[in-house]
């Protein structure tokens, strides 16, 4: 989240896009209610009515797999409203704030000029040799200067800027295209763009409210890069009530997520290494973010110093200026090559991986077209699972249909501890640490995963240094010394990092050094666990993330500072600075977050959350002061941004199975997938039915611990497809009647729930229907039954392969 | 000591049905839930809905109820929750025949399980359908059951000083608790800013409903839209039972009494005689 979960009490007007907060974020919603009882609007865009839909104010149905389209559609009808009505939006913050102003590169050519796709593609429209399937995206970067500055043009009008193109992309998304492709009826359409628009005036703020339906994609990023436009055009970034924020569906996958979770980044969201990175300074050079603008602080120039303290608290003594700081024990990945889960399972089937670990895990249920995965585990010579359930993965050789004698992999089951269970800290979605302790002993055997994590790396410590192997000083020369059993604090002050020479805590990322004086296990986290004399006060001194102190913030604005603690460095609301105007004065004088300050100090300062870029305002010092958004090298927001694998700016695709062809242009879906099973693509003849996936608020992800649970097996004892009357009444099917919903990958039995909350969409005039499955069953547990994912795909984003469990097509009977 | 009241809010219930869960844990009503060792001694199965458990039960004293309404192309999805309204004007007290049902200090109904003799009679006797009988099969012995409004013996959390176990646990705070009077007015306010914000069907039941439940409900629609009875009465044959038959019972039982007393008196006077 760029905000935090208290923080939507503060909104005007919240929109859930993409997720279910009612259902999956039961505690959560809470936060909702206030902000309604405060007079906010709730909006619920979602293919069916649901949980959350039932206490908005506005609901709109999509076509799930459209939401480019429909947000696209937003932020046509925001371009035109800013045209008619410019005074009911912040022209200085989308003028000064994001790069609408930013010429880019005299041969960019958008959508609308290539029938849906962007300079600089290697292939032809609906390309399929997959080697061609990417860009060249020379085109798509800024005019600069003499100086390398990037040149901007702050009337907006030319040909070339970023907002002249937003307008040229997004003029083709008008609400006849938002109806024929997302099925929404204009009226509700409408309601929703003028509900959420309102958010756009001076001292309004509107939150975006998402999950797993917009990521679970093939253009799941670009969704998001589409949330951020919208926000960015309505000056909702970085202000109270506003931000984009994460429903995160795990306690602590927040604090998974920091800690390098993915395949392509380290701790702290620094770039994983390569075979090309043949020293730390050719890594540095291909990672660090260069600008030459002299007002733009490029926070990220500071990843030579992140680096060498992240090197200095993996391998301590051993990380020397001589060696590189051990630059060189670091396994690397191959250049170019994806680690992501689809990969990862295509690799496992194709024999390539021999052995795995399912730390809190259970891919058999929650895994991507789960007969290819339940397969591919059987490659495997040997499996290790943890959980505190027998699961689905661990009796993988024993599922139904399989006889165990075929399975030769070997599978070892660590029996885990529950939260209660363990003391350590869990990152929730508003990016707080916060710190639990253990409340029971856990049963049995069961350890918590710090211990198995220490054991498992001390003994493969002992068996490299006695018998060697491939890179065996990646684990010999580790600076593990966390004890035996390990102790958690020592941990969380690796995190925080520390003074290799006095071996005092270090109080914030600012003082980290790349010379080796410093290590510091995740950058971000920097701060959370300094010395006792610096957090007295702290049920753990020290221990900022084990604060519980309820006093308010200065202009009290819900942020609670003494509460847990926040990355990075204790701040509240990412972007903070944008929450200001040129003076330094807030946009919306009723909840601000800072404000600047004359008389403080010498020069002046910051009063209110931990100022996002310690420089004084625009206005007030042009030459101190620095653009508003420290994390980008141009220092300001992207409307338009390179990165993207599949386009600077989110462009409509439909599915990669699609019930239609695309009404945007001729390019099909998105044209940079990885597409890995052309033969299982299912096609509208065959499979006409849109299905997607998603949860109840009854059951919990894979299933282990919910499904193992009396009390939520009674509430919702099987698993269902939702469907409408209509489709119900083609089909023959009544209400409770078993079906068998069939994709290319396989087919489920499932109970029938039809309802009038499901509607088919009337796409100009074309009716197509849609399904929703619940995905948290398998065969292992109390309560059981078919797996959802045994009918979804396995093809994933173009940025970062997230698959797409959300949007596919199967056909419905009566079993 | 002043009456309580639950103030249940249906414009910020999203039926997440913790409620049903926690009553379940709170009061250890387990036993109909299967698990690997009993086996699936209850046929849980979907049946096409949200709602599970199928109905209140001995062992499911509230359950949440899923209404969906559309009209003019505008779906709504209306939750409400089924458990006892704790009546002052209560059905089921009036039909008790030995007192095993009684008004507490609270205000709500509370029962002595030790005294109840399973004969049934608050079941047709409550308008909203919610006390349940378990009998044993082998003994034949019965026991009435119902929300005890967390009063349970050994599992009281209101003399405690705490909140019922579904309050504590309402995740978007659909869920009050206090002094009834308080309630009352919390539920007004409520009713007040929903209306002005064009809520127009808004109401707060219960208020006077059998002289006043200690449960109330905020509705956004009339009690009929979900399915609550809209005008609630005890039916006439309790009231029958109690305030005619049963005194006239008593009174009839009385005299039997009296006369048989009367008779042994005359019969051992003469006993005597024969002795002498």
């Amino acid at each position: 989240m760029t905000n935090h979960w208290g923080d939507i009490a503060n909104s005007d007007v919240v929109m859930a896009l993409g997720g279910n907060p009612a259902e999956n974020h039961p505690a959560a919603f809470g936060h909702i209610t206030i902000a309604k009882e405060r007079g906010a609007k709730l909006i619920s865009v979602d293919p069916r009515f649901t949980r959350t839909s039932s206490k908005a104010d506005v609901y709109a149905p999509i076509r799930s797999g459209t939401d480019v389209a429909f947000v696209g559609g937003m932020i046509k009808y925001v371009l035109d409203d800013i045209e008619a009505n410019p005074s009911n939006y912040n022209m200085v913050y989308i003028t000064e704030y994001t790069n609408a102003s930013y010429l880019v590169n005299t041969g960019f050519k958008g959508p609308a000029e290539l029938e849906g796709l962007f300079s600089g593609y290697a292939g032809g429209l609906n390309e399929t040799d997959g080697t061609k399937r990417k860009y060249d995206k020379a085109t798509w970067a800024y005019q600069v200067d003499d100086k390398s500055i990037p040149k901007k043009d702050k009337t907006l009008q030319d040909a070339n800027c970023v907002f002249q193109i937003l307008k040229r992309q997004y003029a083709r998304y008008t609400v006849d295209k938002v109806n024929a492709i997302c099925g929404t009826p204009r009226d509700a359409f409408l309601e929703v763009c003028k509900t959420f628009a309102a958010s756009g005036k001076t001292g309004k703020a509107g939150v975006i409210l998402y999950a797993m339906g917009t990521t679970q994609h093939t253009n799941g990023a670009e969704n998001i890069r589409a949330y951020s436009i919208l926000q960015l055009l309505l000056a909702n970034m970085g202000v109270a009530g506003g931000g984009i924020d994460a429903m995160r569906g795990e306690s602590n996958v927040q604090g998974s997520t920091d800690f390098g979770l993915l395949f392509d980044s380290i701790p702290g969201y620094l770039g994983m290494f390569t075979d090309a990175d043949t020293s730390r300074q050719k890594y540095l050079d291909r990672v660090t973010p260069k600008n030459n603008d002299p007002t733009s602080a490029n926070w990220l120039q500071n990843y030579p110093k992140y680096i060498t303290s992240l090197l200095k608290a993996w391998y301590g003594d051993a990380a020397t200026k001589d060696n590189d700081f051990g630059f060189h024990y670091l396994p690397k990945i191959e250049t170019g090559k994806n680690y992501s889960w689809i990969s990862l399972f295509e690799a496992m089937a194709a024999g390539k991986i021999k052995g795995m670990m399912a730390w809190g895990q259970n891919p058999a249920v929650g895994g991507p077209s789960s007969n290819t995965e339940r397969q591919a585990l059987a490659n495997l010579d040997w499996l290790v699972a943890s959980d505190l359930w027998m699961t689905e993965t661990m009796e993988f050789w024993k599922r139904p249909g399989v006889n165990p004698a075929d399975i030769k992999t070997e599978v070892f089951v660590l029996p885990a501890r529950a939260s209660f269970e363990k003391e350590g800290s869990v990152t929730n979605s508003s990016r707080w640490m916060q710190w639990r302790y253990k409340a029971a002993e856990g049963p049995g055997e069961a350890e918590d995963d710090l211990w198995m994590i220490n054991k498992i790396m001390l003994r493969l410590r002992e068996l490299y240094a006695k018998d060697g192997g491939p890179n065996a000083e990646a684990i010999t020369k580790t600076n593990w010394n966390y004890g035996d059993p390990p102790d958690v604090h020592k941990v969380a002050k690796e995190i925080n990092g520390y003074d290799t020479t006095t071996g005092k805590q270090i109080d914030g990322f600012a003082n980290l050094k790349d010379d080796g004086t410093t290590a510091c296990g995740e950058w971000v986290y920097c701060g959370s666990y300094v010395e006792p004399d610096k957090e007295p006060n702290a049920p753990v001194p020290g221990n900022r993330a084990s604060r519980r102190d309820l006093a308010p913030d200065a202009f009290n604005t819900g942020l609670y500072p003494k509460w847990a603690w926040s990355w990075p460095v204790n701040r509240r609301i990412i972007y903070n600075r944008a929450s200001v105007d040129l003076n330094g004065e807030p946009w919306d004088k009723e909840h601000p977050v800072i404000k600047w300050n004359p008389t403080k100090g010498e020069t002046g300062g910051w009063d209110g959350d931990v100022v996002d870029g310690n420089y004084p305002p625009i206005a007030v010092d042009p030459v101190k002061s620095r653009y508003p958004f420290i994390m980008t090298s141009e220092g300001v927001a992207r409307l338009f941004a390179q990165g993207m694998a599949d386009g600077p700016m989110p462009e409509f695709y439909e599915p990669w199975e699609c019930p239609v062809s695309n009404q945007m242009s001729s390019q099909t879906s998105n044209p940079v997938a990885k597409v890995w099973r052309p033969d299982e693509q299912g096609k509208p003849d065959k499979y006409p039915i849109v299905a997607t996936t998603y949860r109840v608020c009854e059951h919990w992800q894979a299933g282990q611990m919910t499904r193992n649970m009396p009390w939520l097996v009674e509430l919702m004892p099987e698993p269902f497809v939702e469907m409408s009357n209509e489709l119900a009444a083609e089909k023959g099917i009544a209400n409770g009647d078993k079906v068998t919903i069939e994709s290319t990958r396989g087919k489920v039995t499932m109970v029938a729930m039809v309802t009038g909350r499901f509607k088919p969409f009337q796409m100009n005039g074309r009716r197509v229907h849609e399904v929703g499955l619940l995905w948290h069953w398998g065969y292992s547990g109390l309560s059981t039954g078919d797996s959802a994912n045994i009918l979804t795909p396995h093809i994933g984003d173009a940025n970062t392969m997230i698959p797409e469990y959300k949007a596919f097509l199967v056909d419905v009977k009566k079993a | 000591m002043a009456e309580k009241a639950i103030l249940y809010d249906a414009s910020k219930c999203t039926a997440c049905r913790g409620c049903q869960v926690i009553c379940k844990q709170w009061n250890g009503n387990d036993e109909i839930i299967p698990s690997p060792s009993s086996g699936d001694r209850v046929a849980v199965k979907s049946r096409g809905t949200y709602e599970n458990p199928p109905d209140l039960a001995p062992d499911t004293w509230i359950k949440m109820k899923f209404t969906e309404a559309e009209s003019s192309g505008k779906m709504r999805w209306l939750f409400t929750r089924r458990s006892c309204m704790h009546c002052t004007d209560a059905g089921c007290v009036r039909a008790c025949p030995n007192g095993t049902l009684y008004h507490n200090e609270f205000g709500t109904v509370s029962y002595n399980k030790d005294t109840c003799i399973g004969c049934g009679y608050c079941i047709p006797a409550c308008p909203f359908d919610v006390p349940r009988l378990k009998g044993n099969r082998i003994t034949g012995i019965a026991k009435a059951d119902k929300c005890t409004f967390c009063t349970t013996q050994g599992l009281d959390r209101i003399v405690e000083g705490m909140e019922p176990a579904c309050v504590k646990t309402c995740p978007p705070g659909a869920l009050a608790y206090g002094e009834r009077e308080a309630m009352v007015v919390l539920g007004r306010q409520r009713v007040d800013l929903l209306k002005s914000r064009g809520v127009g069907g808004a109401n707060l039941y219960g208020e006077n409903e059998l002289n006043g439940l200690h449960v109330l409900y905020v509705l956004e629609d009339s009690p009929g839209a979900y399915g609550l009875p809209v005008n609630p009465r005890v039916p006439g044959a309790t009231i029958a039972w109690k305030d005619v038959i049963q005194p006239v019972g008593w009174a009839v039982g009385g005299l039997t009494i009296l006369g048989l007393g009367m008779n042994w008196l005359v019969a051992r006077a003469n006993a005597k005689k024969e002795e002498k």
